[in-house]
């Protein structure tokens, strides 16, 4: 019973941090040069490395200006649009599964992914530009989480977090019929395969001007998470046990909700739906680093970032014709999540 | 009195489960609270330490309304053992002993070093040192009794709350969290437990308050509220008592 002769043990868990964030930080480099070497016209890593260093040095960097047009206009902004909506999905499913304490909760959990697709097909129903399409996506994502939680909270006496769960699911399921609605009265040459691509996600459309409208939100929104790191490690406890511990259960919620629903909303805006993201690469950070958010949310964002800009890699070059992002994160999503599960199920659960 | 509810009236938005309670736990004395399933000791619990709103009467901390602490006053001052379970998410054991913590940190902060040095001596003090780095969802039920009131004394509370303790835990187990709880009383905290057993209750309570549907039958001194005439009042059934040849020794078994 005595402190003497206990040693304080070194953090054995300081390892699998540095290996953690080495291993997400390598996948991220992997895939930046992947995503410029591959395509109609590569960009090998020392034209990328001149071209930025003239940026800097204000020096001309001798390279083609087709080169730097690739680089600045057309594959720069597509490689960090996908950094950003991948990191952003992945911060965003990690805060949801620790604020439900369910590890199979993703993003969309409270509507923000099906309020921005009505957003987005009614953007495109009234043949909007589509910084009207983003705009009302973003504001739909935004509106849907906020009608979640005013129902949710006023619905008193209960477990308030299944409530939230449940009015999630409810809401959800009427914006999708609104998206049903709007796919059935749209025009079916022109808007139905918009709507349909855009609702599978794409990047296809990024440009320069889409990067600052996702970064500010995606930065403040992540920040925001990170800054609250050691209150959501504490509201993963039951609610109850989280107030006891001196936590204002109510107001952190508040906080959490709305910056994970502000990146989501971002994400989806930019780069339309795309599912899985948010649910696996959580998965695949506690795998790597524990549980602790401290740890979590940068590991789950840079794994999320260089995750999405792979797939991204793959969607725009692995046919003829661009693949649907969503499509291809739930190809490779559902064998790896299940393998996840046989291989590592004891890790987290 | 460091904590104590006056006239409580307490339940459910809907439904009462109790009232007219007034009981009190004074700092170094150890209170045990005993009663039927379902007659209210958990929701009592929750009511005396702000985590449910009393429907009557009210609740007072170191003689000022419980009412007028913030939520994180009031964990640096009552710590709460909730009965044990998995949890979601495979901390470490220190990383949810350190989570005692949070009332005594800023919003945006994190545990630092003297938290990290407080939680591996609370830690020691219950034995459990070698368990820091286990992740809390692997150790065994008892383990995790002994972690969460780890957890409670990382909150440096005044009062320490624990419902049920012993419940579900083996016989060595059992004996280690009632040694605890005889610690815990001899540094000065005010103690206040619930307990199916009422030899717990009998050899470690200096009080003792029997709760059935929801009120008060009585609370006294442990010798005259634990006896086979009041217990069988108090349960509805039959009880054994054994007498040892030393006055007092005595023991109960369900009959």
């Amino acid at each position: 019973m005595s402190e003497a002769g206990t040693v304080m043990p070194a953090r054995r868990s300081q390892a699998d941090l540095v290996s953690g964030l080495g291993l997400a930080l390598l996948m991220l480099g992997f895939g930046v040069v992947l995503a410029f070497s591959v395509g109609r016209f590569p960009v090998g890593m020392g034209d990328l490395l001149a071209a930025l260093w003239s940026r800097i040095s204000g020096q001309p960097s001798g390279l083609p200006a087709a080169t730097e047009a690739v680089i600045f206009n057309i594959r720069g902004p597509r490689v960090l649009a996908a950094i950003l909506c991948g990191a952003a999905l992945a911060a965003a499913g990690a805060a949801f599964q620790g604020l439900f304490r369910n590890p199979l909760v993703s993003p969309d959990i409270l509507g923000a992914s099906s309020g921005a697709a009505l957003g987005a097909v009614i953007g495109i129903f009234f043949s909007l530009g589509i910084f009207g399409i983003q705009a009302l996506a973003f504001a739909g994502g935004l509106l849907a989480v906020a009608l979640v939680y005013m129902i949710g909270s006023a619905i008193r006496g209960s477990d308030t977090v299944l409530v939230l769960v449940l009015t999630g699911v409810v809401i959800g399921a009427l914006l999708g019929a609104g998206v049903g609605l709007m796919k059935y009265l749209a025009d079916p040459y022109n808007q139905l395969p918009a709507m349909t691509f855009w609702l599978l996600g794409s990047l296809s459309g990024t440009d320069k001007h889409d990067l600052l409208p996702l970064f500010g939100p995606v930065l403040a929104g992540t920040l925001v998470l990170f800054a609250l790191r050691w209150r959501m490690n504490v509201m993963s406890l039951p609610e109850e046990e989280a107030r006891a511990l001196g936590l204002s259960t109510g107001l952190i919620r508040l906080a959490i909700v709305a910056a994970a629903t502000l990146v989501t909303a971002a994400s989806v805006a930019a780069a339309g739906v795309i599912g899985w993201v948010g649910l696996i690469v959580p998965h695949l950070a506690r795998f790597l680093v524990g549980p602790d958010f401290g740890r979590l949310i940068p590991t789950a964002a840079i794994l999320g970032g260089g995750y999405l800009l792979v797939i991204d890699t793959l969607a725009r070059s692995a046919a003829s014709v661009e693949i649907p992002l969503g499509i291809l994160t739930a190809l490779i999503g559902t064998p790896f999540f299940i393998l996840l599960l046989m291989r590592a199920r004891k890790s987290w659960s | 009195m460091i904590l104590a509810g006056e006239n409580l009236a307490f339940g459910y938005p809907g439904r009462r489960v109790g009232q007219d309670v007034s009981l009190g736990v004074h700092a170094g004395e150890v209170l045990a609270l005993l009663g039927p399933n379902g007659g209210g000791k958990t929701t009592l619990l929750k009511t005396l330490i702000g985590l449910q709103k009393p429907q009557g009467g009210r609740v007072f901390l170191e003689g000022r309304p419980l009412t007028d602490f913030p939520v994180s006053e009031r964990a640096r001052r009552i710590g709460y053992v909730p009965q044990a379970h998995a949890g979601a998410f495979a901390f470490s054991v220190r990383d949810v002993v350190l989570m005692g913590r949070t009332a005594h940190q800023g919003l945006f902060a994190s545990p630092s070093e003297a938290d990290r040095a407080l939680a591996q001596a609370k830690l020691a003090e219950l034995g459990i040192a070698h368990l820091g780095e286990q992740p809390y969802t692997m150790i065994s039920g008892g383990e995790r009794q002994l972690v969460l009131i780890a957890r409670a004394l990382a909150q440096e509370p005044r009062v320490i709350v624990l419902d049920e303790p012993t419940a579900s835990l083996d016989f060595g187990n059992q004996g280690k969290v009632l040694r605890q709880i005889a610690d815990l009383r001899s540094r000065g905290l005010a103690v206040l437990f619930t307990t199916h057993d009422p030899n717990h209750a009998l050899r470690h309570a200096d009080r003792v308050a029997l709760l059935a549907r929801g009120t008060l039958l009585a609370k006294g001194p442990p010798a005259d509220m634990l006896t086979g005439p009041r217990l069988a009042e108090l349960y509805g059934a039959k009880i054994h008592t054994l007498h040892g040849r030393k006055p007092g020794d005595t023991a109960f078994l369900p009959s």
